[in-house]
C-alpha cells in the first residue's frame, strides 16, 4: 500500500504544480551573535522550498530552528545573507519601501498573539478595515460592507454584531479569527501563520484549524504554517518541512514523513509529542 | 489527615467598575500528602485563580467570599501577614506560567536565591555569599541546571533554563505543597517535555505534595496521579489519572476535552473542538453550567446543579452520567 502512495504522493503534487506561487532558493541569513563578537548565527542555512497555488506547506521545528526568520525573510522584514526570494515578478530580498507595499497584498501574516495583535482600544470594524482603506483605497461605506463579509468568511456571525465588539470582549478563538478576516482583507495570495493556535485553548484550535482549510479549499489560498505542534501540523498541511538548527532536516508528504520519519531529530519531535494514551 | 482541605470555596473578581465575575464556585477539594494532582481546564474556568487562592497569592479585584483553605489544619485565609511568611518556610510555593518574567532581570541568579534565602532565614543562620553559592548550587542542581548559572542573568538564559531557575526558586525553602500553574505552557514541545520530566522526579524524589495545573490534558495526565476537571469555577470530575483516558465514566466536557487530541501518526486524525462559547460567569445560572454546549443535556441539566457523585474511585457531577439514584446518595453519605 505505501508502495502506490510514495509513488503516487509526489507525482501527483508534480502534476497540480504548475508554476509555484513562492519559491525560496538556497537562502541563508545570519545575525551576529553578540555584540562586537565576530561569530554568527546562522539562523536559516542554505533552505529552499517553493509553495504551489492553493497548497498549505508546514514548517515543523523546536524553538530557534529558524522557523519564524524563515517567515521574516518571505515577508521582507528580513534580508538574506544570499539567495533568493521569489514572489510572482518580486524578488523579495531587493525590494524597498513602496514595493514591499505592493508585496502585502500578496503576501499576509497571522502571528501567534492574538491578544497583542488586536489594538485594546479600537472595534473589531476598525481593525478589519484598515486594511481595506490602507491597501484598497475603500470609501468608508465600502469599507464597511467588506469587513461584514470578512467577518462573514471566518465564521463570526451576526457579522454586524461582531464588528461593533471591542477586542476584549471577545474570547481567544474569536480574536484570531478577527486577526485572520484582517489578513484575508486584500486577497492575499499565500497567508503565512505563525503558531496561530498554540495559544489558543486545546478546546478551540480545531475550529481555528477548519477556518484555515476551508480557507485554502474554497479560495485557493496557500498556507505556510509555521508550527512546533505535529498534531495540528498533520491536520492541516499537505507537505511539511522539518527544520533543525536553520536547515532542513527533512520534508515530505505531511502524513508519510510523521508515519515513517527518517531523521533522528523528526523521532525527537514526535516521541516530545503527549497524547493521551502514554 | 489530608494535607490541604479546600472547604466550600468562592472567589469572585469585583472591579469597580464593570460586572462580578464568580470564577471559583463552592469549591471542595481534599489532597493527601505526597498527592500528585492535575487540575485541567478551559481559560476562565477557575483554574488559576483556584491556584492563586491555595497560595493566598489573590489580590484585588478577587475577593475570596466564603469557604475555607486549610494547610495541615490552618485555615491559611485567616493568617496575619507574618504568619503567612513563616508558612512560606517549609509550606507553600508556586511556580508561575511565565517563569521567564518571573525573574528580575537586573539581578544574577545567585543574587535572586539569596534575596530568598535571607528573607525567609531564620535565627542563628547566616546566608553570606559562599552560603548562598553552596546552596544555590545545590538548588540548580536539582533542577539539572549547570552552578555556573548562578553568575548569570535571566536574558543570558533559555526559556526553559528560566523555568527551571523559578522552579529552583520555589523549592528553595523546601515546601510541602507546590503549585505549577502552567509552567511549560511557554515552552517548545522538546523543552516542555524534558522540564515536566524534572518536575515529576523532583516530586517523586522529595516527596513534596503538587498540583499542576494547566489546559493541556496529555501533560496532566501523564505526570499526575489524580485528574480534576473544571468548568466555570467548579470541579465536574475527579478520578485516578490512570483511568482518565480509558473508556469508564467521564463527564461529557472531559469526552469533548479528549476529542481535541490525537496521534499525529495515526493513519486518519480527526480533531474536534467544543461548540458553543465558553460560559458566561458574570451570570449566575441555574443548572449544569456545561449544558448549553453539551449534546447529552437533557431537562433536569437546566434546572439543577450536578455535585459530584462518588461510584467507586470516580466523582462526576453530571445528571445524565451519574443521576442521583438512592444507591449514589448512600455511597455519598459513608463518604462524608
Amino acid at each position: 500500500m505505501s508502495e502506490i502512495e510514495e509513488i503516487e504522493g509526489p507525482l501527483l503534487a508534480i502534476a497540480m504544480e504548475p508554476v509555484p506561487l513562492m519559491i525560496f532558493d538556497q537562502v541563508t541569513k545570519s545575525y551576529r551573535s553578540k555584540r562586537g563578537k565576530k561569530e554568527k548565527l546562522i539562523a536559516v542555512d542554505n533552505v529552499s522550498f517553493e509553495i504551489a497555488p492553493g497548497e498549505a506547506v508546514g514548517l515543523v521545528g523546536a524553538s530557534g530552528s529558524g522557523k519564524s526568520t524563515i517567515a521574516r525573510l518571505i515577508t521582507g522584514l528580513e534580508k538574506p545573507d544570499t539567495g533568493r526570494i521569489i514572489f510572482g515578478d518580486f524578488s523579495v530580498g531587493k525590494l524597498g519601501h513602496r514595493e514591499l507595499r505592493n508585496l502585502y497584498s500578496m503576501v499576509q501574516m497571522v502571528f501567534q498573539d492574538p491578544y497583542g495583535a488586536l489594538n485594546p482600544v479600537h472595534s473589531v470594524e476598525y481593525a478589519v478595515s484598515r486594511p481595506c482603506i490602507n491597501y484598497l483605497g475603500m470609501s468608508i461605506s465600502q469599507a464597511t460592507r467588506r469587513v461584514e463579509e470578512l467577518l462573514d468568511r471566518v465564521g463570526l456571525t451576526p457579522a454586524r454584531q461582531f464588528a461593533e465588539k471591542m477586542p476584549h470582549q471577545l474570547s481567544g478563538g474569536q480574536r484570531q479569527r478577527v486577526v485572520i478576516a484582517r489578513a484575508l482583507a486584500c486577497e492575499p495570495k499565500l497567508l503565512i501563520a505563525d503558531e496561530p493556535v498554540s495559544m489558543l485553548d486545546v478546546s478551540l484550535r480545531a475550529g481555528v484549524l477548519r477556518l484555515l482549510t476551508e480557507l485554502q479549499n474554497e479560495h485557493g489560498l496557500s498556507l505556510l504554517y509555521i508550527t512546533h505542534d505535529l498534531l495540528s501540523a498533520r491536520v492541516l498541511t499537505d507537505r511539511i518541512l522539518v527544520l533543525n538548527k536553520g536547515g532542513v532536516v527533512e520534508e515530505g508528504v505531511t502524513k508519510q514523513v510523521l508515519q515513517n520519519p527518517k531523521d533522528p531529530y523528526t523521532v525527537k519531535l514526535l516521541d516530545s509529542v503527549a497524547t493521551l494514551d502514554k | 489527615m489530608p494535607i490541604l482541605e479546600i472547604e466550600g470555596l468562592n472567589v469572585c473578581y469585583r472591579p469597580e467598575r464593570g460586572v462580578r465575575i464568580s470564577a471559583v464556585r463552592d469549591l471542595d477539594i481534599s489532597l493527601e500528602r505526597g498527592e500528585f494532582v492535575g487540575i485541567v481546564g478551559e481559560s476562565g474556568s477557575g483554574k488559576s485563580t483556584l491556584g492563586f487562592a491555595i497560595t493566598r497569592m489573590l489580590r484585588p479585584p478577587a475577593v475570596i467570599e466564603s469557604g475555607a483553605v486549610k494547610f495541615k489544619g490552618t485555615n491559611i485565609l485567616e493568617l496575619t501577614g507574618s504568619e503567612l511568611r513563616n508558612q512560606r518556610r517549609g509550606g507553600l510555593a508556586l511556580v508561575l506560567q511565565s517563569g521567564m518574567n518571573a525573574l528580575n532581570p537586573v539581578r544574577s541568579i545567585s543574587k535572586q536565591l539569596g534575596d530568598v534565602l535571607k528573607a525567609h532565614s531564620q535565627k542563628g543562620e547566616h546566608w553570606g555569599r559562599s552560603e548562598v553559592r553552596a546552596r544555590g548550587g545545590e538548588l540548580l542542581s536539582m533542577v539539572e541546571l549547570d552552578s555556573e548559572v548562578l553568575d548569570r542573568y535571566p536574558h543570558e538564559l533559555s526559556g526553559g533554563m528560566r523555568q527551571r531557575v523559578a522552579i529552583a526558586l520555589a523549592l528553595s525553602l523546601e515546601p510541602e505543597l507546590v503549585v505549577f500553574d502552567e509552567p511549560t505552557t511557554a515552552l517548545d514541545v522538546i523543552v516542555q517535555a524534558s522540564v515536566m520530566e524534572t518536575i515529576k522526579s523532583l516530586q517523586r524524589s522529595r516527596g513534596f505534595t503538587a498540583i499542576l495545573i494547566s489546559h493541556d490534558m496529555s501533560v496532566v495526565l501523564d505526570a499526575t496521579d489524580r485528574t480534576l476537571v473544571m468548568y466555570a469555577g467548579r470541579v465536574v470530575e475527579d478520578q485516578p489519572s490512570k483511568t482518565v483516558a480509558s473508556a469508564g465514566i467521564h463527564h461529557p466536557y472531559t469526552e469533548a476535552l479528549m476529542k481535541c487530541y490525537a496521534d499525529p501518526r495515526a493513519d486518519k486524525v480527526e480533531l474536534q473542538d467544543i461548540g458553543g462559547t465558553p460560559p458566561d460567569l458574570s451570570i449566575e445560572v441555574a443548572g449544569c453550567s456545561f449544558a448549553p454546549r453539551c449534546s447529552f443535556a437533557s431537562k433536569v441539566c437546566f434546572l439543577e446543579t450536578p455535585s459530584l457523585v462518588r461510584s467507586e474511585l470516580i466523582q462526576v457531577a453530571c445528571h445524565v452520567r451519574l443521576p442521583v439514584s438512592p444507591m449514589a446518595k448512600e455511597v455519598k453519605v459513608v463518604r462524608n
